[in-house]
């Protein structure tokens, strides 16, 4: 018996040093990020805003990512029409097609959907970049000639993250309804007209400050990581490559996350 | 070895420092007893020096001794864990980052890599402290820039992208780049470093050449013997963290400091090789 309880001690005591270790990992993340939080927030007060440097970021995080949120939210607007149809078969489920396709959109899927798809893009170009420009000095040349790199790098990118993803979240909207009509008319014989009114009468205001709103944080907390995952990287190519896939990971997660307690806020507010 | 005690003290008769040296030296930047460790590996263990005003220290030692990690000190890119930096007799050790600013405006560095801004042009990055800190028109950025590049014998690079140029050629664009707002203190990081020797020796020359027209003060942080001699007026050589030993050029040669000596004499021994071939 004693031989069997010998080594739980020693395992014990490892499994509560990584424990440890991990959780004071992640404490030092969320405050390293809480400060940068506070730092950007602090300069962009501080203003004013560089007009080159947003108006590329927006380029960059919004223009650019149109063709991406456009795809996929076409085409998750027509899967959403087909599998309602199928679902909602023996209840005549074409009348509903309109409302539960807009209704998802607005409030959940369009929301979250581009802020992964278009998070996952514009997270792993800033968290590359920013690495890179860490593990080659430049942020420590942009430091030694005395300019401040949050002004400089994170808050462009933070603000047009902010601004952008409302903006495409609208897009991806628009695109998801276009999307179910299409499939609605075609596949499910339901008129265009019909469809589209089931959408106005279904869609209130509140969905849309509920979905929209949401994105706000979405676009501030990924441009946030990326950032911060960005300026902490060392160790050279490698460590350029690991600041990008935990921004992509992280991001998704903070979504998600994020994505549930947003809701419960929303739904108590409106 | 004569022959690089003789260039080296033309070199400075040159610049006036061995007549400089009759002066009260005035101390420029002060290192107190700075420690610093990340995480459990001590890089500076009580480091000691002072860099005067006008001259050329070479900071001196092995890889990993803690050469490049005393010069971040200096611009207060690091923070010491214990210590005292001072910088014109103003202690900056617990300095906020926004006050480090009106430090580091004193100071240019020149980056062991160059550093140059990828996503500009050569002239931008020249460019970018005169956008950031005055309020110069374009007309004269374009001049004061014009004359940096030729200084750093540049002419008509401006339009290229850092990706078109040389390691050699990254640096000296660095390094026009550090001196645009005309710095009391030069700070070089391994200034020859992954240079083929004509190169090496254009950077070695472009620095004896700055300290003569800007009378600035250098501080040239390198494990390179020849630049080291080509350039300095002092040694600093660091070894595990300490400054162990701190004099000129003359009596570094003459040294009896063990690990000193056994640095110059393996320097010496390496540059001999390829011509017993």
């Amino acid at each position: 018996m004693s031989s069997v309880t010998e080594p739980g001690p020693g395992a014990l005591h490892q499994f509560y040093d990584r424990t440890r270790e991990r959780a004071d990992g992640a404490f030092l993340y969320v405050g390293g990020l809480s400060e940068l939080a506070g730092q950007t927030l602090q300069q962009f007060r501080r203003g004013p805003l560089e007009r080159p440097l947003l108006t590329a970021q927006l380029d960059q995080i919004g223009v650019r990512s149109l063709s991406i949120v456009i795809i996929t939210s076409a085409f998750i607007g027509m899967v959403l029409a087909l599998q309602t149809a199928y679902a909602l078969a023996d209840f005549g489920g074409k009348m509903f097609v309109g409302t539960i396709v807009s209704l998802s959109l607005v409030r959940e899927l369009a929301p979250v959907m581009m802020s992964l798809m278009v998070g996952g893009r514009v997270g792993a170009g800033m968290a590359a970049e920013l690495g890179t420009m860490k593990v080659t000095e430049q942020i420590d040349a942009l430091r030694a000639l005395a300019t401040n790199p949050v002004r400089k790098l994170v808050v462009p990118r933070v603000v047009a993250c902010t601004v952008m993803f409302p903006l495409l979240t609208v897009v991806a909207i628009a695109l998801g309804i276009f999307g179910g009509m299409v499939i609605a008319v075609t596949s499910l014989h339901v008129g265009a007209n019909e469809y589209l009114r089931s959408v106005i009468e279904a869609v209130r205001y509140n969905d849309l400050a509920s979905g929209i709103g949401k994105t706000f944080f979405f676009g501030f907390s990924i441009a946030l990581i990326a950032c911060y995952n960005g300026l902490q990287t060392t160790g050279g190519a490698d460590g350029v490559g690991r600041a990008t896939t935990q921004t992509v990971v992280t991001g998704a997660i903070t979504v998600l996350i994020m994505d549930f307690f947003l809701t419960k806020l929303f739904l108590f507010l409106f | 070895m004569t022959e690089t005690a003789t260039t080296t003290d033309r070199r400075a008769l040159e610049r006036g420092t061995l007549e400089r040296r009759k002066f009260p030296r005035e101390p420029f930047v002060e290192f107190h007893d700075v420690h610093k460790a990340y995480g459990t590996k001590k890089v500076l263990r009580g480091a000691d020096l002072q860099v005067f005003r006008g001259e050329v220290l070479v900071i001196l030692g092995g890889s990993g001794s803690g050469k490049s990690v005393t010069l971040r000190h200096m611009l207060g890119l690091e923070a010491p864990d214990s210590g005292r930096v001072m910088v014109e007799e103003e202690d900056v050790t617990d300095l906020p980052e926004e006050e480090l600013y009106r430090i580091r405006k004193k100071f240019g560095m020149l980056f062991q890599s160059g550093a140059l801004f990828d996503s500009m042009t050569v002239f931008e990055n020249v460019a970018f402290p005169l956008r950031e800190h005055t309020d110069m028109s374009e007309e004269e950025i374009a001049r004061n820039v014009t004359e940096k590049l030729e200084l750093v014998n540049l002419p008509n690079t401006g339009h290229l992208m850092p990706v078109d140029l040389s390691g050699g050629m990254r640096k000296r664009v660095g390094l026009a780049r550090s001196i645009v707002l005309d710095p009391k203190v030069i700070l070089y990081d391994e200034p020859t470093t992954g240079l083929d020797p004509i190169t090496s020796q254009t950077i070695n020359d472009l620095i004896v050449d700055l300290q003569t027209k800007l009378s600035v003060t250098s501080v040239v942080v390198t494990h390179d013997i020849h630049s080291a001699f080509s350039v300095g007026d002092r040694i600093a050589f660091l070894h595990q963290g300490v400054f162990e030993w701190v004099g000129s050029m003359d009596d570094a040669r003459d040294s009896d400091h063990p690990r000193l000596r056994e640095f110059l004499k393996a320097s010496a021994v390496v540059a001999a090789q390829p011509t017993k071939k």
